[in-house]
């Protein structure tokens, strides 16, 4: 069991951090890795990117936005209250090294993702500039701990409600035309990362993206990740997480987040319905 | 010889079944099993012959018309005692061995007519141990304060875990998924194999002693160095089988495309069948496609149409001749409503706007001359193209090897293919103190073997820690 000994609460209640005891895994997870977590004996297997760890405090974090079944799950459980199962560390770390400038963009939850990696960007002596967006400004993660890993940080909001008005892809675009970008690190919701794939092919400034599909086992063995990178089938769990944006077809990716969504929704409404039923007794 | 000759005339005892077309539609086990009366009468049929080829036609070695006779005696409680001496999971091995091509294929009773039935006599024996016995341990040596790592809970290295943990040492079970059984909870369905009685066998060896540690992924959260730096004399790695292989054909990445791997842990491991009970999904395919003629292809069909598909074909490019599914899996499939499209072969899958599959092309072909597999190799018809309609397909070609412990462990060789080179004699590998057996080490092949080759694993460490080679 993994119990959670922290928990804290962002974006007006949607976006939720736990801390969790995996000292294992804590011991060996490398920024860029994920976990495999289950909360139950009914529970689905579902990925996520370590947010960060504490290898003497022995803990993860994992951060996410609750959109079905499963994270409803996990929204419900306490400070004190253990996950069933997390299988980790999974995937290829991040390669970090020394390019010179980089720019690391976040979009959503995927800046939980992108902090480890923009950290670990800043420790190999890389100027970072990090470049993050949400919706509007009550939304938007984790500003500090971004501020404090990259150089210098760039704020958009959808609504300009904070920072830049507009998307992130607008920042990222200013930059790209005044720096000599050697890399650029985008982590986000699927349509962000296409578009912004778009403008650094035409800058052809290399692009690394972190792909969260579907995933059953997470170690190689069911094939239920795999995306079409370069023409080439990979498995997102043992050939990734992390691949050349400029080879990803994001248009296949799109459409397979899509498979469950019927079953997603009975599942879903049928976890709510039973934890309105059960408080109203 | 008079005594013989009466006994021969002993039909062999049909199994109880479930009929087909209740069963098509549920998860329970197919067949029923034995009543003690039955195991009984069944286990008179053998001949107790002085040299049984049924013995050396088994993997493991069980000692067969040891614990058959015990059956015949009404002594069920020595009979599984028998039985344990050289087999740790025999009910599972009741259930899923091919018993047809190893002990009952060179059956004495089986050259004129059926075959003793070994198979349906060693389920009674385990299923009655867990029904009705006393809950008593088989004996186990003192404790030799060696500490032995089996990196897999799978049939192999169940096997190892059982022999080890009897031989005197502390053996702990190291497993990536959340649940220890490998193949027999991830692979073989709840209606040939009751996910209850993989729990079972896997919680008498913790009775013995066996520990498990679940949600470990051996390579990545621990090294085989550092297990051997936590102390530990010997490790044995049973990983199992791993990347599924797809058909390469355009089309395979649509949605309702699945390995067979995929489908399966869903379904069993995940308990999607009991959907929105468990919270994994699975599609309902109405009209499904299973490619490959194994027995994972004949569990994939036989779960979609207890999933509720309206039609479910099997497409292989080969004959009936070459399929390398058990004749038991076939019967029952068919018996079950599944078609068979031989001589078939996909050549393109068919998809919608939205990613969803919608069909696919196939071409008809034919047998030519054998090929390197001894099997007539299909050649294509030219012009044969035809189309399918299809909104599930189910992969089982096969799969390859599990990059994630080797790439981990590169002073250990690997073949070409990826798999570990062990010596046949020993599974040893070329690295010190590491065996290895199974599908890691054969590509996929059946429960039985991998349990044989943990059975070899197991006797050359037993010789590493007592003996010291």
């Amino acid at each position: 069991m993994f119990k959670i000994v922290k928990r804290e609460v962002y974006s007006q209640g949607t976006v939720i951090m736990n801390q969790i005891e995996a000292p294992k895994i804590a011991r060996k997870a490398k920024p860029g890795q994920f976990v495999i977590i289950k909360a139950d004996e009914e529970g689905e297997r579902i990925p996520l990117t370590m947010a960060d760890l504490d290898m003497e405090k022995g803990t993860i974090d994992i951060i996410y936005q609750v959109v079905g079944t499963s994270t409803a799950k996990f929204r419900d459980m306490k400070v004190g209250d253990a996950y069933q199962d997390i299988i980790g560390p999974l995937g290829q770390p991040t390669h970090l090294e020394k390019l010179g400038k980089v720019v690391c963009v976040g979009g959503g939850t995927g800046i939980a993702v992108l902090h480890p990696i923009t950290r670990g960007l800043k420790e190999v002596g890389n100027h970072v500039i990090g470049i993050i967006g949400a919706r509007s400004k009550d939304i938007l993660i984790m500003e500090e701990k971004m501020r404090l890993a990259s150089t210098e940080l760039h704020i958009c909001t959808d609504d300009g409600s904070y920072g830049h008005h507009g998307f992130v892809t607008e920042v990222l675009k200013e930059v790209l035309e005044k720096e000599d970008i050697k890399l650029v690190v985008a982590i986000g919701p699927v349509p962000m990362m296409k578009f912004l794939t778009i403008l650094t092919k035409e800058y052809d400034t290399p692009t690394m993206v972190s792909l969260n599909p579907i995933m059953v086992d997470g170690t190689g063995m069911c094939g239920c990740c795999r995306v079409s990178v370069g023409g080439e089938t990979k498995f997102v769990c043992v050939d990734g997480p992390e691949f050349d944006a400029h080879k990803v077809d994001f248009e296949e990716l799109m459409l397979r987040l899509q498979a469950y969504v019927p079953q997603e929704k009975e599942s879903y409404d049928a976890y709510e319905c039973g934890g309105a039923c059960r408080t109203a007794q | 010889m008079a005594g013989k000759a009466k006994k021969a005339k002993i039909d062999r005892q049909p199994m109880p079944e479930q009929d087909p077309k209740v069963r098509a539609r549920n998860f329970e086990e197919v067949p029923h099993g034995y009543t003690p009366e039955t195991a009984m009468t069944e286990a008179s049929r053998c001949l107790q012959c002085k040299k049984p080829g049924c013995v050396a036609g088994c993997p493991v070695n069980v000692d067969i018309p040891g614990f058959i006779k015990l059956i015949e005696q009404g002594d069920f409680q020595g009979a599984i005692r028998n039985l344990w001496a050289k087999n740790s999971l025999p009910a599972v091995c009741g259930r899923v061995c091919p018993q047809e091509e190893q002990c009952e294929g060179v059956c004495i009773v089986g050259k004129k007519g059926n075959p003793v039935a070994i198979g349906n006599l060693e389920r009674f024996a385990a299923d009655y141990e867990r029904e009705n016995g006393t809950g008593e341990l088989p004996p186990q040596q003192e404790s030799t304060g060696k500490k032995v790592a089996v990196v897999g809970a799978g049939p192999s290295g169940l096997t190892v875990a059982g022999d080890l943990i009897a031989k005197g040492h502390d053996v702990t079970v190291f497993e990536a998924f959340h649940k220890a059984g490998g193949v027999l909870i991830y692979g073989i369905p709840e209606f040939r194999l009751p996910k209850d009685i993989v729990a079972s066998e896997v919680g008498f060896m913790e009775k013995q002693g066996v520990k498990f540690e679940c949600n470990a992924v051996v390579g990545s959260i621990v090294s085989l160095d550092e297990l051997f730096e936590e102390g530990y004399d010997a490790i044995y790695i049973g990983v199992g089988a791993g990347l599924p292989r797809f058909l390469n054909i355009p089309g395979e990445n649509y949605i309702g495309v699945f390995s067979a791997n995929e489908y399966l842990t869903r379904s069993n491991l995940m308990k999607a069948y009991l959907f929105p009970k468990y919270d994994t999904p699975i599609p309902i395919g109405k009209n499904v496609v299973v490619f490959g003629a194994g027995n994972v292809a004949m569990d994939s069909a036989r779960t979609a149409m207890r999933l509720g598909a309206d039609k479910v074909r099997i497409v292989y490019r080969r004959s009936r001749d070459e399929m390398p599914a058990r004749a038991e899996e076939l019967h029952h499939a068919e018996e079950e409503g599944i078609e068979f499209y031989l001589l078939t072969n996909p050549t393109r899958l068919i998809g919608d706007e939205k990613g969803f599959l919608t069909g696919m092309e196939c071409l008809k072909m034919e047998l030519g001359e054998p090929d390197e597999s001894g099997r007539r190799r299909p050649i294509p018809i030219k012009g044969s193209e035809f189309q399918l309609e299809c909104d599930l397909a189910v992969v089982a070609v096969g799969s390859g090897s599990n990059p994630l412990l080797t790439r981990a462990t590169p002073d250990m060789d690997l073949n070409q293919w990826g798999y570990i080179v062990t010596d046949p004699k020993t599974g040893k590998t070329t690295k010190k103190g590491v065996w290895a057996g199974g599908d890691i080490v054969t590509g996929a092949a059946t429960v039985i073997l991998a349990m044989g080759a943990g059975r070899i694993a197991a006797d050359s460490i037993q010789d590493y820690l007592t003996l010291g080679w």
